[in-house]
């Protein structure tokens, strides 16, 4: 791995969360609706007001609020929460964490059934599975994913009861062990519908991609040579063109896992899944900007390294892609 | 045979407004599935239009039954085609009327991030250099935003109205036009026909906006029909967590409202119509979009 093309992306990969952090800042300074009304009762005497102002460091110029907020931004330091009354960082540990474990199974889910659903449209293109195969995931996309989300609770776990609606755990569930609190089958009936929803609406988009690369694979000399030499299809298939079919499928995750991360927050609203995206949205409810700002920006961060990680895998599995 | 002779004549000529305008009538006519697309976008306006007419109801007013209680999760009937929410009002006037606020939206948004990322392709594409580093960088940031969060901060921050949504999705969306449509900016600045019209004396705005531009509206038009589509979705989703214009109804605050009172548990009525027209609207803006995606690329008209 060229080690001046890493510390390249890394830089710039900085930079730009830098100027994120920066437009978070300001968008919470600048735009009008006073931030601290939600701090401050209009009832309070001037003088406690000014107290709490210059508490929260609301009373200094805009250029030191900006330092500050950088500079403990860095150290992980977010301040402190309006409504939870306790330091920001304290709060996001498990948010994280569920949220990454939604995203992942959401991935894995997705490009499985993406992967396979594509090879099964390349493979009866130009038939109704393929024509019909290709209307479903566009459907898909086009149903926005709480509404999928709804019907699915309205079946599954309003009428049928086969899964809970809502949270993480059965209420009064206690985890022996942190492995026990996730790797549970109470933690799994919880997890399934939150992931299978969101895998509906991202399968549709590694499946045509499958498909439209396997099929221009198949244009390529080699799957001739292949074949002339005897092979099964299956065998061109599996053993020739998915190998370089997969190519773009690999870098279309960097896009993918940038969109699950931010597009999770309807599903995790939706099943009530406590993690950052919910958290979001509750905190801006809540005008609780803090926490609004911690989460943002680690939505960015994660988008950031998940773009890095998928440009250096991408580079180390084309080599014909160079990394400069 | 045509193919063949146009590939034979000097590409001399560049492609003028009035010949791209009359190929978009065979773009959005194409193949079933676009003129399916494009007559339930038609179908969407004329409701839109004609909602007062089309309404059965008030869609804000608090309809009672017969006996004068109000008519809480009436389910669809002969009175309320579409049955009413929990506060008795017709759904199916509400999803009539809804038309309105997602075209707005859609097409707004659509056309603003369109003309704005269109408009930083071209210049872009076209000057290179440091222009085209400070603005691919810009590009770069806007990549690096989470989308929907963005938008909720903002609308929320700026109070939630259509228009706030409107901005919102217009100042990140333009980004991916921008990218793609500088690519072939790039490229088709190294025609032979682009030398000949600097040989002529064209300026630089000439040349963009008389013969680049042209080339790349199937392109343009391929986002917009796209982020028409996005648009809608946005919008659904940021009303529906709550953060929806409490002025306007549209199908995201309808959905909101059932979900957020509960009575989505039984009253599917209130579920469903909007979700499907949101569907179907979208689906439509995807189709269009992919018909426009086939004229665009050559190299999908000769597949499947």
């Amino acid at each position: 791995m060229p080690v001046r093309y890493l510390l390249r992306r890394l830089v710039q990969v900085i930079l730009t969360l830098w100027l994120v952090a920066t437009i978070v800042f300001l968008m919470f300074r600048l735009i009008p609706g006073d931030p601290t009304s939600a701090l401050i009762d209009p009832t309070f005497p001037a003088t406690l007001r000014a107290e709490i102002l210059r508490r929260f460091g609301l009373d200094r110029p805009l250029h030191e609020q900006y330092l500050s907020f950088l500079s403990h931004a860095v150290r992980g330091d977010f301040g402190y929460s309006f409504y939870y009354s306790q330091p920001v960082e304290s709060i996001i540990g498990d948010m994280v964490i569920n949220t990454v474990l939604l995203a992942l199974a959401t991935f894995v889910l997705t490009y499985l059934l993406g992967i396979a659903g594509g090879v099964l449209l390349a493979w009866k293109r130009g038939t109704l599975v393929d024509t019909a195969g290709s209307l479903v995931p566009l459907v898909f996309r086009a149903a926005p994913v709480f509404w999928t989300g709804m019907l699915v609770l309205m079946v599954f776990s309003y009428r049928l009861d086969w899964f809970p609606h809502a949270g993480l755990r059965t209420p009064g569930y206690v985890a022996a062990s942190l492995w026990d609190k996730y790797a549970s089958a109470d933690f799994l009936h919880h997890l399934f519908l939150p992931a299978v929803v969101s895998t509906l609406y991202y399968m549709g988009f590694p499946m045509l991609l499958v498909r439209n690369s396997v099929l221009s694979n198949f244009g390529e000399e080699y799957v001739e040579f292949a074949r002339a030499r005897g092979m099964s299809e299956a065998r061109v298939m599996f053993r020739h063109v998915l190998r370089n079919a997969l190519l773009p499928v690999v870098t279309s995750a960097a896009t993918f896992l940038g969109l699950a991360l931010g597009g999770q927050i309807i599903v995790e609203y939706t099943f009530s899944w406590p993690g950052l995206g919910r958290e979001i949205v509750m905190a801006t409810q809540r005008r609780d900007y803090p926490v609004a700002q911690a989460m943002f920006l680690l939505l960015a961060v994660g988008i950031g390294v998940m773009n890095l990680l998928v440009d250096l895998l991408y580079g180390y599995l084309d080599p014909r892609v160079r990394l400069r | 045979m045509r193919e063949l002779a146009e590939g034979l004549t000097p590409p001399v000529a560049a492609p003028t407004w009035r010949g791209r305008l009359s190929v978009l009538r065979q773009i959005l006519f194409r193949d079933w599935s676009t003129g399916v697309g494009v007559t339930v976008i038609a179908l969407f306006i004329l409701i839109a239009a004609l909602a007062p007419v089309l309404m059965s109801h008030d869609p804000w007013m608090i309809n009672h039954r017969p006996n004068g209680s109000i008519a809480r999760l009436d389910a669809p009937s002969r009175a309320h085609l579409l049955g009413t929410t929990d506060l008795g009002r017709d759904i199916f006037s509400q999803v009539i009327v809804g038309a309105r606020a997602a075209l707005l939206v859609g097409f707004l948004a659509a056309l603003m991030t369109t003309v704005v990322g269109t408009t930083v392709a071209l210049v872009a594409g076209f000057f290179g250099g440091w222009v085209d580093d400070v603005l691919m960088r810009i590009v770069d940031v806007a990549y690096a935003i989470p989308f929907i969060p963005f938008v909720i901060v903002l609308v929320s921050l700026l109070r939630p109205s259509i228009w706030n949504v409107i901005i919102a999705i217009g100042l990140l969306f333009w980004r991916s036009p921008a990218r793609v449509i500088r690519a072939q900016v790039l490229s088709l600045k190294e025609r032979p026909y682009i030398k000949a019209a600097r040989v002529a004396g064209a300026g630089p705005w000439r040349i963009i906006f008389q013969h680049i531009a042209p080339n790349i509206l199937p392109l343009a038009m391929l986002y917009m029909s796209i982020e028409v589509g996005w648009a809608i979705i946005t919008e659904s989703s940021v009303s529906f967590l709550g953060l929806g214009d409490p002025l306007v109804i549209s199908w995201g605050t309808m959905l909101n409202l059932a979900f957020t009172t509960g009575a989505m548990q039984r009253a599917w009525w209130w579920v469903l119509p909007p979700g499907v027209s949101i569907i179907l609207l979208v689906v439509a803006a995807f189709l269009v979009g992919r018909g426009v995606e086939e004229y665009a690329n050559p190299r999908l008209r000769g597949e499947i």
